[in-house]
């Protein structure tokens, strides 16, 4: 079961823009460094619960941020 | 003293202005974009403080479409040198700041061709005399806003809606109305909008930028400088993503802290009040400047027209003289000639000597507007 995902983003503007609306949207988010193992160009990432993957994804879309792609991590 | 530049740049700026820069001076210092640790995540909230305030204050709204460039100029050039390729048309006004007048200029050296709408003696002009001008191959509309020399506003909602209709893109140049006139891309039509941030958005110089609508689509416009973005660091070529496509080099987030706090205060005391503020002591001022005898206003003489600038000439007196009288003796700073728009003094037939440029803003009062009729009638006194 895995109990957190992370949102891989294009820059530290979509990074920063992602953790606000998923807040706003009411959603645990946290802006973290990239996990080294997901290699990504930016170095921001969002961790969110897992259990939010796709109210989180659906935020964003409607806010217009993009993403690079979303990962699930094993507990 | 009483300053009335606000055309050029606007002061004093709002207390929380100094106390935002003062603030990132402190505690934050990073550079966004850049490093990822807390201070540049600071830093980055801080920039999307500002396009948020933006966005709202623009009616766009992902704050992502606002990008940042060091003035209106800037962002003037990247519009228009990127829609531009030899062998096309564009359309623009008769009230054009060089800004917008000279990319277009350099331009026209690699093959575009220009046409300039012609304006009353007034600076007015009717959308329609834009549209007598548009070919099949007009690829832009540029239309300044309102005027920085006589304050006359074009009237941009009718423009957009032909420009839509045309389905032509419109570029907009707001520097002397973003902050004082209300402004909407979505309702008024408008593509890409340049902003100036240090004049009616009241923050700091070297702060400015561009907002794209929504449905514009960015993949037409190349970005006129490239650089680095701190995103896609392996890749050697610009990222085609906003707002990083045309951001390349390190930001001016100091400017922008301001700029953050800058907007914040427009938008709390209300763009309509600021501007029925503004109209208020045009009126005053219009009123007060038609009783002197040897002045004459150039313009509209309507601050339903205009914005809040109010240019004149006094018979038989340069305007240089005149400003220096103002300044020395009554302490009022004014800026007199062509304030970088010949075309606009064209229109108004005040070329080649220009005219004497009064600009009040936000925190001008009615005494200072009376004092400096007073000053002008002293000043037009004078023998020459
Ligand atoms: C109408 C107009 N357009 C463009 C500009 C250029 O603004 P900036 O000098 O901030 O680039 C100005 C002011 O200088 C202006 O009044």
């Amino acid at each position: 079961m895995n109990t957190v995902a992370i949102i891989l983003v294009y820059s530290t503007s979509h990074a920063i823009q992602a953790e606000r609306v998923l807040k706003k949207a009411g959603l645990a988010a946290k802006l973290i460094p990239t996990p080294r193992q997901l290699s990504s160009d930016c170095g921001s990432a969002i961790r969110i619960d897992a259990a939010d993957q796709e109210a989180s994804t659906a935020a964003l879309e409607r806010a217009g941020v993009p993403i690079d792609r979303l990962v699930a991590i094993g507990a | 003293m009483i300053y009335l530049d606000n055309a050029a740049t606007s002061w004093p700026k709002p207390e929380c202005v100094i106390e935002a820069i003062t603030r990132f001076l402190h505690d934050v210092g990073a550079s966004p974009g850049r490093s990822g640790h807390r201070l540049a995540n600071e830093a980055e909230r801080i920039r999307l403080d500002a396009r948020e305030a933006l966005g709202e204050l623009l009616g766009v709204s992902n704050p992502l479409r606002i990008v940042f460039t060091s003035n209106a100029t800037t962002a003037l050039n990247i519009a228009i040198q990127g829609l531009l390729p030899p062998g096309s048309h564009v359309v623009t006004s008769g009230i054009e700041h060089n800004a917008a007048m000279r990319p277009l200029r350099m331009l026209e050296q690699r093959g575009v061709s220009i046409s300039v709408a012609p304006c009353g003696g007034d600076a007015t002009m009717h959308a329609s005399a834009l549209n007598d001008l548009i070919r099949p191959e007009t690829h832009l509309i540029v239309a300044n806003h309102a005027s920085n020399v006589s304050g006359t506003l074009l009237p941009i909602r009718q423009i957009g809606e032909l420009a839509s209709a045309r389905g032509i893109p419109l570029l907009v140049d707001a520097a002397q109305t973003a902050g004082c006139a209300p402004i909407n891309l979505t309702a008024d039509h408008i593509d890409i909008l340049a902003f100036t941030g240090h004049k009616g958005l009241l923050g700091p110089t070297g702060t400015g930028g561009l907002a794209f609508r929504e449905d514009f689509d960015i993949a037409r416009l190349p970005p006129l400088i490239c650089g680095g973005t701190g995103s896609r660091s392996e890749d050697q070529v610009q990222p085609d993503f906003l707002p990083d496509r045309y951001e390349g080099g390190t930001s001016n987030i100091l400017g922008l802290a301001g700029l953050a706090a800058s907007v914040r205060y427009v938008l709390e005391r209300g763009v309509e009040t600021i501007r029925m503020h503004e109209a208020r002591l045009t009126g005053r001022l219009i009123d007060g400047l038609a009783r002197v005898p040897r002045v004459a206003i150039v313009g509209p003489c309507d601050p339903a027209k205009q914005t809040g600038i109010v240019s004149f000439v006094i018979d038989g007196m340069p305007c240089s003289e005149a400003a220096l009288v103002l300044d020395e003796q009554f302490d009022i700073m004014c800026r007199p000639g062509l304030h970088c728009a010949p075309l606009a003094h064209r229109s108004l037939g005040t070329l080649p000597d220009g005219t004497v440029r009064l600009a009040p803003g936000p925190f001008t009062t009615e005494r200072e507007i009376d004092q400096t009729i007073s000053a002008v009638a002293k000043l037009a006194e004078i023998e020459s």
